[in-house]
């Protein structure tokens, strides 16, 4: 827990879509930054992995985007955005097993269409705003 | 059993991390998926895998994991050596397969639930 935190800190990342090696560094950045404040460890793992899913996805699907992570009293809020293709069903999206991954990504660990149940699973609250050719936003929140 | 009694049964080499051989580990997992680490894995030190890329030491450094056994002599990059280093996890490659590795460290005592 931050103590007496006046305003949230938040930080801000902008993942670069272009190479899949370096997917991830945000999280790995913000793990280090949540350690760094204090805040007890079972919390840092659900923040950074559901980040870091959340990070993978948007070098897969949608060629980057910005995170910002807001620490706050109550909570770490996780907001992911992006200005890729969209999600058409979000429910479909959200069912274990379900991805639209390309084979080349599953050869590397990834697209096995647990990213966004994964995301659900850590987080307390996650919300996903999708239009198709505009882009999509991710909120998560992990409470204190 | 120690990170050195890992290496010991599993025949490996250490390729970073030496400093850590003495640690404790209490449970490992074996996966070529990290979706699949980061989804049903909880508290597990020891990852095998026979995928060899960064987002492997990604996945173990968001996990908490201590080592990670590259199986079948897979060996990873000066890039990912690097970064193993940097989160402080220890890195071996065996010439085992991940049947056969999985199964010698579970007969011997390395759960795969933490227990």
């Amino acid at each position: 827990m931050v103590n007496e935190m006046a305003e949230p800190l938040i930080f801000h990342f902008d993942v670069d879509g272009d190479n899949f090696t370096s997917a991830g560094q945000a999280s790995v950045q913000v793990k280090k930054n949540l350690r760094q404040l204090g805040i007890d460890p079972e919390t840092i793992r659900r923040v950074s992995i559901a980040m870091y899913e959340g990070e993978i996805n948007m070098v897969i699907h949608a060629k980057g985007g910005e995170a910002d992570v807001i620490v706050s009293d109550e909570s770490i809020e996780i907001i992911l955005k992006d200005t890729g293709p969209g999600i058409a069903n979000i429910e479909q999206a959200m069912q274990e097993g379900f991805s639209t991954a390309p084979d080349n990504i599953r050869s590397l660990g990834f697209g096995a269409g647990m990213g966004l149940p994964n995301m659900k699973r850590y987080t307390d609250y996650m919300q996903i705003d999708s239009v198709v050719g505009e882009g999509t936003t991710i909120t998560m929140r992990v409470n204190f | 059993m120690t990170i050195n009694t890992v290496k010991d049964l599993l025949e490996a080499e250490i390729l970073c991390g030496s400093e850590s051989l003495g640690e404790e580990v209490h449970s490992a997992c074996g996966s070529d998926m990290m979706s699949d680490v980061l989804a049903y894995v909880k508290d597990q030190a020891v990852m095998l895998t026979g995928l060899v890329n960064a987002q492997v030491i990604r996945t173990a450094e968001m996990m908490d994991m201590k080592c990670i056994v590259f199986v079948r002599s897979k060996r990873p990059s000066a890039d990912m050596l690097e970064l193993a280093k940097e989160h402080g996890i220890a890195v071996m490659t065996t010439a085992k397969r991940m049947y056969d590795a999985c199964g010698i460290l579970y007969s011997n005592g390395l759960k795969g639930n933490g227990e």
